[in-house]
Formats: structure tokens, sequence, C-alpha cells
């Protein structure tokens, strides 16, 4: 049944879907619009099939691998940053340290267990510049570790890029289930975290709209497409600010690698 | 680690149980009678399908709207400044959530148990907060744990886009309890692998069954 066919039968439909075209232009994944949950075969399919094949010969699947190093990635991303900020002598203040201290043990930790699920195969640490100077060390953020407001900014950053990316890949690792918990309840942690970073720059802990706040505009990539509105096969009726702070958004795989590539030197994996 | 449950999503079966889930949604009649129809009524939650999990979330949801509500027309009177203006946002967040599935249930959706709130003195912010912190500490968990039964991927996905908001919420709710301290992601939910917690659905309906009339019974799991 095609989505056409759909909209003729409840044309009241038509009033609550977006069209497919508008649904990307707002960001959203084409694969929750109708036409994909229909025509479900292609992609999960193959991933269906390759993920069995690997678990014949033992060991992880390729997809789901390359999934966990993605988030590896991340993570190595976020452990370093938390922990060359505490030891910047004078750049957090007191009061602060004991919630950046929290956040810099969980990302350790998840750096660890990520490493562990992995083994042998996990990635190795990439050489950051934190300053999104694709190397130079010199990019927008130089001043990073000597000034507080340009630490968190970049905090705030990372851990909303990290809500979405993780969101956009829960759906690849469906064929291992402790992994797939594991991921999600990894990505509960970052949001936690996200909120924690956002009240302390006196920042709503919920994304409003795609809005980046006070973040300058390199940034805006993070929240582009958050204001999406486009559910399963369903639009959340517009009403008023609240429901653009109700839903976080997913990111693909390739956004969140053109988010992250100032910072890793020698550009993205 | 082992492998899983698997998704036998490339059969022919999969594909026409999906197609039938899809187009219940938007035509539920044409399938009256179909199983997925058994999700509804009796006073129960049949996890046989993703709509025992769209279920449970709706009547978590609506018990924390009519909590939220009642909080927000009578506000305790020692709320700090700026407290009223989250809590009455994350009351518009999870009204949000509910309205999402309402029309994602349709007709398939439970009707909601009375809410007892007996154990809550709405004139005190701490028990406020802590009740609010349960809720969304709850919502949390919960999600993260249906990840090991949600068989749609879409489904996974809009739990995505609901857990993180509720795990902002809870965040929120510990700082404005503890300001200033690690509990936003205290040690008694995130574990020392930084896991936040995730509990199956029983355990979701036993923490919340305080706060509901005749709770409903979880089946199909």
């Amino acid at each position: 049944m095609t989505p056409k066919r759909l909209l003729e039968a409840d044309p009241e439909l038509e009033q609550q879907l977006l069209t497919r075209r508008e649904a990307i232009g707002r960001g959203a994944r084409t694969s929750s619009s109708v036409a994909a949950g229909l025509a479900m075969g292609s992609v999960p399919v193959a991933l269906a099939a390759v993920a069995k094949d690997a678990f014949a010969q033992g060991g992880l699947p390729g997809v789901i691998v390359d999934v966990l190093n993605f988030a590896l990635t991340l993570e190595y991303l976020e452990a370093e940053f938390y922990n060359r900020g505490l030891a910047a002598p004078g750049l957090i203040r007191q009061e602060w340290r004991a919630q950046v201290d929290q956040i810099r043990k969980h990302e350790d930790a998840h750096v660890a267990f990520l490493r562990r699920t992995l083994g042998s195969r996990a990635v190795n640490k990439p050489t950051f510049d934190y300053t999104a100077g694709d190397g130079s060390g010199n990019g927008p953020f130089r001043d990073v570790f000597t000034n507080e407001r340009t630490f968190f900014a970049v905090a705030q950053a990372f851990e909303d890029t990290g809500v979405r990316a993780y969101k956009g890949q829960a759906a690849y690792l469906m064929d291992n289930r402790d992994i797939l918990v594991a991921a999600l309840q990894i990505h509960s942690v970052e949001a936690r975290h996200a909120a924690q970073i956002r009240r302390l720059r006196n920042q709503k802990a919920w994304i409003v709209g795609d809005s980046r706040g006070d973040l300058p505009p390199n940034t805006q990539a993070i929240y582009d497409g958050d204001d999406n509105r486009f559910h399963f096969i369903l639009a959340q009726p517009a009403s008023g600010i609240s429901m653009t702070h109700s839903f976080d958004e997913p990111l693909t795989k390739g956004q969140i690698l053109r988010i992250v590539a100032p910072f890793i030197v020698g550009g993205a994996p | 680690m082992l492998p899983g449950d698997t998704v036998p999503i490339s059969t022919r079966r999969e594909f026409l149980r999906r197609a039938a889930i899809a187009t219940a949604l938007v035509s539920p009649a044409a399938f009256t009678g179909c199983h997925v129809l058994g999700a509804a009524g009796k006073n129960k939650l049949d996890f046989g399908d993703d709509f025992g999990l769209l279920n449970l979330m709706l009547v978590l949801e609506t018990t924390e709207v009519r909590f939220y509500e009642r909080v927000i027309s009578a506000p305790p009177r020692d709320l700090r400044p700026g407290e009223f203006e989250i809590l009455r946002d994350i009351k518009a967040n999870e009204r949000q959530h509910l309205r999402f599935l309402k029309r994602a249930l349709g007709p398939l959706r439970v009707k909601v148990p009375a809410s007892n709130f007996s154990s809550v003195d709405f004139t005190s912010r701490r028990s406020v907060l802590e009740t609010a912190r349960n809720f969304e500490d709850n919502g949390v968990a919960t999600l993260n744990g249906a990840g090991r039964r949600v068989k749609l991927p879409e489904f996974l996905t809009i739990a995505g886009k609901l857990v993180s908001v509720e795990g902002r919420h809870a965040a929120s709710l510990r700082d404005m309890l503890n300001p200033g301290s690690r509990d936003f992601a205290g040690d008694d939910v995130v574990d020392e692998n930084g896991l936040d917690r995730a509990i199956t659905p029983d355990e979701s309906l036993r923490r919340s069954s305080k706060f509901l009339v005749n709770p409903p019974r979880i089946v199909g799991i």
C-alpha cells in the first residue's frame, strides 16, 4: 500500500501527516515517514543479513562494531575534554568542579565500557584540537582551557551533540539487545549531563525549537532539525512553544561527524 | 556479550505485520478483530507487540500530566525563584508526549486508571519535587529497559526522542533538590560503567502502582 492510498483511505489524515518533502526539509529522518515504514526492507534487511552472518562466525557484527567505534570516538572526545578542563588551573570555579568531575567520571567509564565491549576491534583515540581549529590549535574556541565561559559553551555543544548521536544510532543496534540497552543507558546519561551543563550556563535544560541559545553560529548544526514535529507517521499539531522542546531529535552519523570534524586532528574518521 | 533477540524483519509475515500496524494506526476499523487490538481494554497491558509499551507509557504519562497539572494549578508556596517556570515547562512537555501517544494508539489505547496522589503533599516543595523526580527517573529507566523488547525501529526512535527529554527533566529536578551536587546524574541512578538504569515493564508498573487506583496487569512477556 502506498502513502497515497493511505491518504485516500482517510482524507483527514492528510491534515496530520506532513508531506515527505516537508519532513525532509525539516530534517526529519526519512525512515520515519509512511513511505519508508511501508517500504521497509532494503536497508534493515541488509543489516540483519550482515548481522546474522557475523553472529554465525562469532564476534560482533560489523555494523555494531562501526556504531560502537563511532560512539567511542565521541566518548574519547568528551573524556579528554573534561580531564583537561579539570586539570587546567583556575579554569573551573570551585562550586562547579564536583559536577564537572561527575560528568568526567561517566565519560571515562563510557570509554572503558566501549573499549571492553569492542575488545581488539576498538579504534584508537584520535588527537583532538579543542579549539575546533582542524589541528591548528587556533580555532574559534582557542581560549577553551583558559576561559570558563568558552569551556562550558563547548561542553554544552558536546553533550547536546552526544544525545543526538546516540539517538540516531539506536536502530542499528537492534540485533544485539544487550548492546542496544547499554547504548540507551549511556544516551540518557548524556541527556542528564546536557541538562546540567545547560543549567549551569543559565539555559533551559531542554532545547527550544532549533535554538542554539547563546552559543556561536558555528554550533548551529548541533541544533538544526530539533524543531521537527514529525514523529513516526504523525505530525504533532502546532500549539505554541511547548511542542518544540518536548522531543529531542536524532542526527545521522554523517551529520555528527561533520559537527565534530574540526575538533579531530586529521579530520573525522 | 551474547547476541540478543533478533528482529525477523526480513520475513514476509513481518512485513505484513508492519503494514498492518501502520494501517491500524490510520484506519483501525479495517482491522477490527486483528490481534493488535488485543492491547486495548480489560485493564491489562499486552506486551505481545509494541502497543504494550506505548500503552504503558500512556499510563505513566497520563499520571504525570495529572500530577503536574495539580502542581501548576496550586504550586507549593516554598518554591524557589524560577522553579515554577521549570515545572510548567515539564508539564507542557509531558502533555505533548501524552498527546502523541494518544494519537499514535488511537482506539488501541487502554483506559488509564484513576490517579491516587495521597502520598504527595502538594503544599510542600520537597514532596512535589521528589515525586516529580521519581516519575522522571522511572520514565527514563522504563524507556531504556524497553529497548530489550521494542520491535519496530520507528518506535525505538520515538522512545529515544522522549527518553532524553525525560532525562533532562530528571537531572533538573535532582539539581533543584540538591543544588550544586553530583545528584543530577548521581551514583544512585548511574552505575560504575556510566550507565543509567533500565527496568522491566513489571518493575516500572510496580514503582508507579501507589499512584494508580487498580493498576493494570502486564501480560504477553
